[in-house]
Parts: C-alpha cells; structure tokens; sequence
C-alpha cells in the first residue's frame, strides 16, 4: 500500500488506486469529465490535472496515473489552478453558451465545474464549431455541438451494454459520436448514456423541456418492472412523476436501471382508474364507493374467497389482503398469475441465492429457460461482468442475443440430464459454478432437475450458493414470503369455486376460469384485469404509496410515496381496510404503521432492509428430470411487460420502434 | 481538413456494393494479415484490411480504391467486430478514401515547409488541369486533395500519387509527372530534381558536417 502526501497530508492508499483516488481518499474534489468509476479509463479530457513530484515539470492528468510510493502530489498549486482554467477555457471554446435552453442544465458537470474551476470570461473570439444533431432513438436527445469527446457513452455500450453501437467518428476538431448511420440505439439499458454525459449533449427525449432539476420533489422509490429491485429516485412535480432516475446501490443496480424502468412513468398518467366502476347490464359504469361496497358484501362471499396478487404490488398490500381473506375464513391467496404451481415449501429453492454482486464471481454459469436480458437486463450486465473475468455460460433455451459468448445447448430441457462432455467439464473444474433458472424453465416444471443440478456438481459449499431461481415480477417474493401460492397454484383456487375474487393489480391471468364469481378489480390501471371486472376499485400505483418490495435475490426494500393517485384512486391497503367493514370482519388494524407491524409480527423479515435469509437448500432428489421444449420465453415485448408500461405512450414508441413492430402500429391509425 | 463523411447509403451503393467480397489474391493477403496477431486479436487487423478493401475496390473501379459503406460492413463482419468501431477507424486515417477518387489521387501537400517552396504554384498547375479539391475531375483521371506533411519536406514541395511520392517540384515539374501519367506512363518516383539521388543535401553539405568522418560531439559548441 504506497503512501503518498496529498496537499502536505500524508495518506495511505490501496494498491492499484489512482491518483485522482488518492486525492479523493485526501478529502480534496478532482473535476473530471471523462473519469467515470465504472469505466475504463480514458484520460482524454485533462480537466483533472494536478502537480506529482516526482515526474515531469508539468500538470499531469490524475485519473490515468497510478498512485505510487512517496508521490507528493498538490491539488491546491497556482500551476494547477491554471492548468484546471486553462482546460476550461479550451472545453468551452467550442461549447455553445446555451444554457437557458439546455435541459442539463441546473445538473450539468460542465456548468458546476466551469463556475468552481474556470475563468470568469471568455477571450475567444473567433467562431464557434456546430455539429449536426444524431438521431438517436426515441430515447435519447442528442445536440452533438455540446458535446465535449469525453467518450463516456461509447465506453458504456461498448464496456456495460456490451452492445457496440456508439463510435466517435472522425477526428480532432472534427470528432462527432454517433451510432452507425445514426440508428436507433437499441438495448435495455441505451438510456443510462443519458445520465453519463457529463454536458447536455444527451438528454432525455421524452423530458425535453418538461422541467427543471430544482423544480422537481425527489422520493427514493424502488423500481417494480421487474423483479430486480433497482434503487429509483422519483423526480415529481405536483402530482405528476416527470422522470425516474438510477440511484446509486452496488448491490443491486450499481448505477444503472433498464429504460423501462426509466421510461414507464409517463405511464403512470395514461389509462388511470380514476374512479368506481361497476358491470351494469354488461357495462362498466361509474359509481360510489358505497354501492361497489354493498355488492360486494351481497355477494356474501362468507369463506368463499379469493385473491390474487398482480406482479407490481408492495408487501402491505398483499398482506392485507391476507389478512381481510383470514377474517373471512378464507386462505385463498396466490400471486403465480400464469398458473405455475412450483413447490415455494422451501423458499431457499426459489430464490437468487448468489446475490447479483456474487454472480460476478461465478465461473461457469448454466441459465435454464431465461432471457436475462429481457427478464433482468441488470442481471445480465453482472453475468457479462463474469465472463470478462473469464466466466463461460451456458443456456438452455430458445436463442437470444447474449452481450457476451454463450453457448447454446438447444431448447430441450432433458439436456440438464445429459450434458455434453465439455459443459460436464466446465462445471467440475468451476470453482463457483452457477444456475440461473428462469420463469420458462420453472413453468417446464424444471425446479427439481435444477436442484438435482447443483447437488451433482456441488453449487452450494463453503461461502458459496451457486443456485439462483431469476423471477421477473417485483411481487413475487413478497407474494411468496407471505404465503401467496397454493399448492396447485391457481388451479387450487379455480377448482375452490370462490363467490367474490380480489384481483389486486393482476393483469396476466386468465379470468375465463372465474365467470361465475365476483371479480374485484382493486388496482390502478385500466388493463386486461380491469377489462375482466364486475367491479372496480381504484388504488394506487408504485409511485403513490409506501411499500415494501423483495426482491428475486430476497431483499427486502422500503420505497416511499412520490405522488398523490389522481381522482378518487385510494392507497390499496385503506380499501382492503374498508372492505373489512363493509364484509363485517375485524382485520386488525386501522393505520399503515399497525398493518406494517402486523405484516412484521408475521414475517419478520419484512421488517428489515436487506437479505432476507431462506436457509439451506433442499435435496435435490437426483431423480428428478426435466422434460419438454421450451418453446418461447415468457416475455414477448421487453417494453411492454406490465399495465404501466403498456399504457405508457414512450414504451409503446419503444416497442413499435426499436422491437420491429412499427407496421402494425401505423396501420392501427 | 478534407470532408471526411461517408459517401451516402443510397440504393444504388447497396446495389453496386452488396455483394463486394475478397477474391482469391485479396482474401489470401487478408488472412495472411490476421495471421500476424495472437488468437483472439483477429481486429487488430482492422487497418490492413480496411486498405486491402480500398485496394481491391481501386481495382475494380480502375481509380485509387475507396470504402463504401457495404465494404467496411464487410470488413467488420470478416473480423467480427461491430462496424461502429470499423467506421471509426476509416474516418480517422486519411489513406482511406470514404468517396470515390480518379484513378491518380494527387495529394498535395500544403503545409509551411512546402508552402514556402512553392506549393501554391502546384495547386494552380492542378486547378490549370481542372482539378478541384475534393472532386473527381470529368475525364475520371484525377482526384485534388490537399494534406498536411507528408514527412518529406527536406525535397519538399512534394505531392503524393496513389503509392508513389514525387518530389522537389515545380510546376513544371508536376506538369511532366502528371502528362506522363495521363499517358499511362510511370514517371520516376521520388526527387525530380536533376542529379538528387534522394533526400541528400541538395548543394554542399551544410548541416552536421563534422558528422561526416566520425562522430562529433556539438554540445561544447553551444
Ligand atoms: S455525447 Fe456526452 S458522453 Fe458522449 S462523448 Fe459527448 S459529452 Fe461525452
Ligand atoms: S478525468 Fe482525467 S483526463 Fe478526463
Ligand atoms: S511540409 Fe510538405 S512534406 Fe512536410
């Protein structure tokens, strides 16, 4: 560990550790445009130079040079100082001053660095570059003459994505980053360059213009398109979410979020229930809250009934109404909409037990029946992170365009039984070997052979849980830790014949099976679940409650409410509250914080933030085999996978646009 | 600096490119060129590649050679490298050719040290033959583009030719070389100055002459 003195203060830091690190461990801040901690490194800005003795009489650049023993490096010199406006001046010669229209602006790097390191004026006189603007996709808003060649954008396609499609063409004065022939950039996570550009030069397209960073209530959210739990921060105004933005969590999404999480919000304002509905001679029609209470409670359901659990909603929810349906006498509760009926006795068995941070490490992965990059785009950047180490992957399943080398071993399961000879090897000589199952392969009924899997080649040993089950629905494991799974999954609850079903948000499932029963919609938009109703009842979405999210890895998180729900639209948990009443049944509590210490007393690891503990997994039973063909993965249209991101007209843009669809889309016109 | 963009994806250049593949002599350099790097590093042949295309489209084309877009899809896709960064190395180097040229590419250089010998004259000598910067002249022979050094400019003023470079002229000079080649001849390469074998002093020798026996140690001089 080289020691080195940072401004006359002596510090220590680790092996490997820049300068620029160095300075950061001192307590001093390095302006920098192209250094970027989770790329590599690029040292073609200069705006971080600082003096190092020893070494040459000049300002050195400090991200790209390595801290070493007995360094003396200052941060605080004149010859920095003039070196830092220096660089300034020359970022800002070609930089139009047009901030006013800039939507960066009010959180732009250039902005903050030119006010704290740059000359007060320009003494540039001569005229200006312009470059052309880049189409970019629908996504993102490119104005190339702001642009400053820091690369960060091509370094995250090519280094994160793994999808080489941004390039920095030409050169010098002439340089312009582009995609090639100016298509549409087109991966789940193209929008993160949008967080990345250090100047304005990328900016959000559907938030052009829509407001200003400082304008704008921030609420820490989690993410509920898929079951990775990403770490979202809320950006509203009034009662309306602008935009969504990556917060840093190096557990779970590091710094990124796939565009649907980004880009679904606009959603959230689109198709809203609003108000009570009710089927009146066929027809849904507006009503009260009264009259949709009455016939709910004429119904008179007694023990007969159900709820199912749709794949966005928060642990308070369901456990509320767990416990309406136990004062009921009922414990018809599933959350598996599409019928899967795996056996969650264990739920060790059903969970992403090496942790996304662990996955990084594995060395030989095997994905059963999984379109990572469709069901957890976060994921798949961490399996790509493990193949650069070196890594290699394997799947079984349909094709889909990996960002790294996999090899396919064809979509029949039975393979699991009798690998190839070279696969057979990979996993013995792994030292962290890995399975990821997915939904395809656990509708296949494949749990078991997967378990089989990691008993015979020793997945689970000292520090290290190889068996991982990828769930794409942010509720599952809530649903599951709270006991939202039959048996027989939904079949269970068809074959009961329940009078009055609760749908709380479920939109994937088929209503047919429950012609004869009340079906109770309690959710927020007016999707397939809403179209299959009798009645009803508008909640709240993600964005206008707090709740409590688990997920695939089995982390508990806390997310927090960012907007009122518009119109008469309730917080879920106060309408299943009030059904109690109208049912005349006591659930037990009368606020949010009763019903969340209720929901703790029960499961108490919802009560706390972070990894939820399953214990140890089940034997396998090496008998078990998996049969069949896996003939498509479960997720059809990454931007369009729940009610929120349908009704979202950016998503719909997405899919038309970048997933081929177009032709339909302008014949519907 | 020279318009680098590439000429446009037109149907027509789908049409006329599509299909470009290596032939038998072309496809031999290239591999030879890819064997050259370590397993795995087949893209560091990007550059050599890039130029065999250039050189096989020249030839097919009777000009110095150029890059269509369907070319360099097709030189990303022999070293199954994503085309973006293909792209980006044939915006950067000026060898490569992004529009089509005439079958002589007349590179003059103008920078100090050739200005100061006189190239001025040889770009009048050029634009006198209908040459402008940039365009293929009507008879197809001839492409003007005006470069920075060269690295000759101890014979300088100099201009570059397809391949060859041709030095120490005037515009009389450039006249001769240039009718020569019009007539299918190839005039000699390198200095034009009579006598010059290359890149000697062209008078007495008047830099480093103590040099010429044995070594010299200057320092104490100055
Ligand atoms: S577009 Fe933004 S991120 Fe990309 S090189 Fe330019 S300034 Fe950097
Ligand atoms: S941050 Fe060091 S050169 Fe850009
Ligand atoms: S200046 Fe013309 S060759 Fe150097």
């Amino acid at each position: 560990m080289p020691k080195v003195t940072v401004d006359g203060q002596e510090i220590e830091v680790p092996d490997g550790a820049t300068v620029l690190q160095a300075c950061e461990l001192a307590g001093k801040e390095i302006p920098r445009f192209c250094y970027h901690e989770r790329l590599s490194i690029a040292g073609n800005c200069r705006m971080c130079l600082v003096e190092v003795k020893p070494g040459p009489p000049k300002p050195q650049a400090s991200c790209a040079l390595p801290a070493t023993e007995g360094q003396e490096i200052r941060t605080d010199s004149e010859m920095v100082k003039t070196a830092r406006e220096g660089v300034m001046e020359f970022l800002l010669i070609n930089h139009p001053l047009d901030c006013p229209i800039c939507d960066q602006g009010g959180e732009c790097d250039l902005q903050d660095q030119s006010v704290a390191y740059g000359r007060g004026a320009t003494r540039y006189e001569e005229n200006k570059r312009a470059v052309t603007e880049k189409y970019m996709g629908p996504l993102i808003k490119t104005v190339m003459t702001r642009c400053i060649h820091c690369t960060r954008c091509v370094r995250f396609s090519e280094e994160i994505a793994g999808v080489d499609e941004i390039g920095a063409l030409y050169r010098g004065e002439d340089m312009q980053i582009t995609t090639y022939l100016e298509q549409a950039a087109e991966h789940e996570l193209s929008a993160n360059v949008i967080d990345l550009c250090p100047v304005g030069a990328l900016t959000s397209r559907p938030y052009a213009f829509e407001a200003r960073p400082w304008e704008l209530k921030k609420t820490l959210s989690i993410d509920v398109s898929d079951a990775v739990g990403s770490n979202i921060r809320l950006d509203s105004r009034g009662r309306e979410v602008m935009r969504a933005l990556p917060r840093i969590n190096d557990d779970v999404n590091e710094e990124w979020i796939s565009d649907k999480a980004r880009y679904q919000v606009d959603g959230l304002s689109k198709r809203r229930l609003d108000k009570v509905f009710m089927r009146k001679r066929g027809k849904l029609q507006p009503a009260s809250w009264d009259e949709a209470f009455k016939a709910i409670a004429k119904a008179k359901p007694g023990k007969d009934i159900a709820a199912i659990a749709g794949d966005m909603v928060d642990c308070e929810t369901m456990f509320a109404a767990k416990a309406l349906l136990k004062a009921c006498g009922s414990t018809l509760v599933e959350g598996r909409q599409t019928g899967m009926d795996y056996d969650v006795s264990n739920l060790a068995a059903v969970n992403f037990n090496s942790t996304f941070g662990g996955i990084e490490t594995a060395d030989a992965i095997m994905i059963v029946g999984s379109h990572i990059r469709w069901e957890a785009a976060l994921v798949n950047v961490r399996i790509r992170k493990a193949v650069k180490r070196g890594a290699r992957v394997f799947v079984v399943g349909p094709q889909w365009d990996t960002t790294y080398p996999a090899e396919f071993l064809g979509d029949d399961l039975s393979v699991l039984g009798e690998l190839p000879k070279h696969v057979v090897e990979a996993f013995k000589d792994a030292e962290r070997p890995a399975i990821i199952m997915g939904g395809a392969a656990l509708a296949k009924g494949a749990l078991g052979a997967g378990l089989a899997f990691a008993e015979s080649y020793g997945l689970v040993k000292d520090g290290w849980n190889g068996f991982n089950v990828l769930h794409f629905s942010a509720a599952r494991m809530g649903g599951l830790m709270l006991g939202f799974a039959q048996k027989g999954g939904l079949k269970d609850i068809v074959a009961a014949k329940p009078r009055v079903v609760f749908s709380l948000g479920a939109d994937e499932m088929d209503f047919e099976p429950f012609a004869d029963a009340l079906k109770v919609y309690i959710g927020h938009h007016g999707d397939r679940g809403a179209h299959a109703a009798d009645i009803i009842l508008p909640a709240a979405s993600f964005a206008e409650k707090d709740g409590t999210y688990v997920n695939t890895e089995g982390r508990v998180q806390f997310a927090e409410k960012a907007v009122f729900a518009p119109g008469d639209a309730r917080e879920d948990w106060t309408i299943l509250r009030a059904l109690a009443d109208a049912l005349k049944v006591e659930v037990g509590f009368d606020s949010f914080a009763e019903l969340q210490a209720a929901m703790i007393r029960e499961v108490p690891a919802l009560g706390e933030e972070g990894l939820a503990a399953y214990g140890a997994l089940p034997k396998g039973g090496s008998a078990a085999k998996a049969e069949g063909r896996i003939a498509a993965y479960p997720i059809k249209d990454f931007y369009l996978t729940n009610p929120i991101a349908r009704a979202s007209a950016v998503m719909q843009q997405c899919s038309s646009e970048l997933l081929g669809g177009g032709e339909l889309a302008e014949a519907a016109e | 600096m020279a318009d680098r963009s590439p000429a446009p994806d037109t149907p027509e250049l789908r049409e006329r490119w599509g299909g470009f593949e290596f032939n038998e002599s072309y496809r031999a350099r290239a591999d030879k060129a890819i064997a050259r790097y370590p397993e795995g590093r087949q893209r560091s042949a990007v550059m050599p590649l890039l130029d065999l295309a250039q050189r096989q489209v020249g030839e097919e084309t009777d000009t110095q050679g150029w890059l269509p877009l369907p070319v360099i899809e097709y030189v990303a896709d022999y070293l199954d490298m994503p085309v973006i960064r293909v792209l980006e190395v044939a915006t950067f180097y000026f060898m490569y050719n992004m529009k089509p040229v005439g079958k002589y590419h007349v590179q003059v250089c103008g920078t100090t040290p050739c200005m100061l010998r006189g190239s001025d004259g040889l770009f009048e000598t050029c634009k006198k033959r209908g040459m402008k910067k940039g365009h293929v002249s009507e008879d197809g022979l001839w492409t003007l583009t005006e470069v920075e050094c060269m690295g000759n400019c101890a014979t300088a003023p100099m201009v570059q030719i397809n391949d060859d470079n041709y030095e120490d002229l005037t515009p009389e000079r450039l006249d001769a070389v240039l009718d020569a080649l019009a007539k299918g001849e190839q005039p000699k390469t390198g200095t034009q100055e009579p006598g010059r074998h290359t890149s000697e002093p062209a008078n007495a020798l008047s830099s480093l002459p103590e040099m010429v026996d044995a070594n010299h140690d200057y320092r104490k001089d100055w």
